[in-house]
């Protein structure tokens, strides 16, 4: 069928977030020389208006639904609702950025090509329906990644920390590549839904043994991406060393879209063999709450201590991909949704507070925020709640219904260790909140200048919309339980 | 046209390239030694794609380890970048001295 190869218009439209992105990065790149050095941040809002751009694009991609170049794509609710939200992290991380660039003296376009390009990868990602494109979505969000985490070229911990991102990312890409080539060897497609359909049948039967690996493998490869233990060691050093709006972007844009291929490999492929691949995934999200929780406890950086927080956020999530039910996916969805808004604010803050240089990143250094900085401490508080679980905030509702789908699976122990869990986490958000408001403030909040106007926009839309999402889940609960039929 | 050397000897030769792969990532303590592992590995990946597409008498599989070399590339250019701008900053290769954060 070689008229097949000709892609048509409708396909062309279910594409359009990925085209408008990487017309506006490369865009980006051509202004850069061209720009002089106190206007670089109009690239910033280049590329803030490419992403609104991009989000426009996800919106008529998403009238226009179904597959794309051979099946190689698809647009469904359940990709729409990732793009929209990586495309949304990327706005926030740009916007958080363009203070801290200019603090810093390091603005430069190649910055936020390099977010554009990396938010592309992870909207390939969310959209991929075949192995080879998850892979290489994969591969154009980490290099870009790898290079943002490494920004300021003269800085040590930034060169160290995208060593380490780099080395590990690329060591997890090779786990998760030999895995699909075993896939592709022993169901002879790389297309989820066949591969589904080759399980299911069970003709052909490709050995059990075989099939176990390869799933073995890919599960290496997607644990060192969503930081899950055995995988996690090097999610502390590489948060801790980056700049601190990329660590926001980290831990929410990849960390999303990685989540987002997990499940779909999981539950629309890998399905038929759930109760093989169902307790190795409790195993590790067990494991991944527990060292996450108890090392976060250990922790004097605010930035490693938040890094192992979100490795133990990675195991409550990992529970509902155990119970693999529509609950679970949606479940998800919203905790992803409200885990990037939460991160990418309390990053925001630490950056602020971090000042130039990053010379202040200790939790001690949060002392006297609440009298200096009584509503940027406000905020925080409110990403710190929202972390905790409390009720009223985004992050509750999202534990909530984890819980809630791992229940019906009849996952008992996990809710268990996941619920005690949260009790121990308590311990260490909480801290920050008290050394804010309860400590004698000290050098590091003295003349600490006022929010940049970036960050406060960050600030404040995450906060409210935390609080939305912990009043009226519903508004995206309701989207995310329609779409999260991922067998089709 | 019958294959001369079956399936799985390819297969078992690309598992061992792979294995040689991680063992000098996880022993090896140069870290262009330990970049130079990673392509290994991606190498050996890409030898099990072909073997596979030859058995399965399909061109997918091709197509696939050229993407992978593609992505190998990008790897490499942004990979070495990252060592050079350590190396300029420590003046080492070693890295086990590129451990400065906090415990």
């Amino acid at each position: 069928m070689p008229d097949n190869f000709v892609p048509t218009a409708a396909e062309m439209l279910r594409f359009l977030p990925e085209l408008i992105l990487i017309v506006v990065g490369t865009l980006i790149m051509v202004l850069d020389p061209l720009t002089r050095h106190e206007d670089k941040n109009r690239l910033g809002i280049l590329a803030i208006l490419g992403l609104a751009g991009a989000a426009w694009g996800t919106f008529v991609a998403a009238q226009n639904g179904g597959p794309a170049f051979q099946g190689m794509l698809l647009v469904d609710g359940f990709a729409t609702f990732f793009r929209y939200l990586v495309i949304l992290v990327g706005a926030l991380t740009v916007m958080a950025s363009l203070s801290y660039l200019k603090r810093e003296n390091a603005e430069a376009g190649e910055y936020y090509a390099l977010t554009v390009f990396s938010v592309v990868g992870q909207c390939v990602m969310v959209t991929a329906n075949e192995l080879i494109m998850i892979f290489i979505g994969l591969e154009i969000s980490s290099i870009a990644t790898y290079i943002l985490a490494g920004y300021l070229r003269d800085d040590k911990r930034n060169n160290e920390s995208a060593l380490k991102y780099f080395l590990l990312g690329s060591f997890a890409t090779a786990f998760l590549l030999y895995g699909i080539a075993w896939i592709y060897g022993s169901t002879g497609t790389t297309n989820l839904a066949e591969i589904r359909r080759v399980l299911a049948s069970g003709e052909g039967a490709p050995s059990q043994a075989l099939l176990g690996l390869s799933a073995a493998l890919m599960f290496v490869g997607f644990a060192f991406k969503v930081s899950a233990v055995p995988f996690q060691s090097w999610a502390p050093d590489v948060y801790q060393g980056a700049p601190a709006p990329v660590s926001g972007f980290m831990s929410a844009g990849p960390k999303a879209a990685a989540f987002a291929i997990f499940l779909r490999v999981y539950l629309a492929a890998f399905e038929p063999i759930a109760a093989k691949w169902q307790a190795v995934v409790i195993v590790s999200a067990i494991a991944t709450m527990i060292v996450g929780n108890f090392a976060a406890l250990l922790q004097g950086n605010i930035k490693r201590m938040l890094a192992y927080s979100s490795i133990a956020h990675a195991g409550y999530v990992m529970v509902a991909i155990a119970a693999h039910n529509e609950i679970g996916t949606a479940a998800v969805m919203f905790y992803m949704a409200s885990y990037a808004l939460m991160n990418v604010g309390a990053f925001a803050v630490i950056a602020h507070v971090a000042r130039a240089g990053e010379k202040y990143v200790n939790t001690d250094d949060m002392a006297g925020l609440g009298v200096r900085q009584p509503v940027t401490a406000a905020l925080l508080t409110i990403f710190l709640l929202s972390l905790i679980g409390v009720p009223l905030t985004g992050g509750f509702f999202g534990k909530f219904y984890i819980f809630k789908a791992a229940l019906d699976a009849n996952l008992i122990w996990p809710t268990i260790i996941g619920l005690l869990n949260s009790a121990v986490a308590a311990y260490y958000y909480l801290r920050v909140i008290v050394v804010m408001y309860f400590r004698e403030p000290g050098e590091s909040t003295a003349d600490l200048p006022p929010l940049a106007p970036g960050v406060q926009a960050v600030l404040w839309g995450s906060a409210l919309a935390i609080l939305v999402l912990g009043i009226y889940p519903s508004v995206i609960l309701d989207f995310a339980g329609r779409s999260a039929n991922l067998v089709k | 046209m019958p294959s001369a050397v079956p399936l799985s000897w390819y297969l078992i030769l690309s598992a061992i390239l792979f294995c040689l792969g991680i063992a000098g990532f996880i022993f090896r303590r140069n870290i262009i030694t330990v970049f130079m592992s990673i392509e290994l590995m991606l190498n050996a990946v890409n030898l099990s794609f072909i073997a596979f597409s030859y058995q399965l008498r399909q061109v997918d599989g091709h197509i696939f380890s050229f993407f992978v070399m593609v992505v190998a590339a990008a790897e490499a250019a942004v990979g070495l970048a990252i060592i050079l701008t350590v190396f300029k900053n420590r003046a080492t290769l070693a890295i086990d001295d590129v451990s400065s954060m906090n415990n």
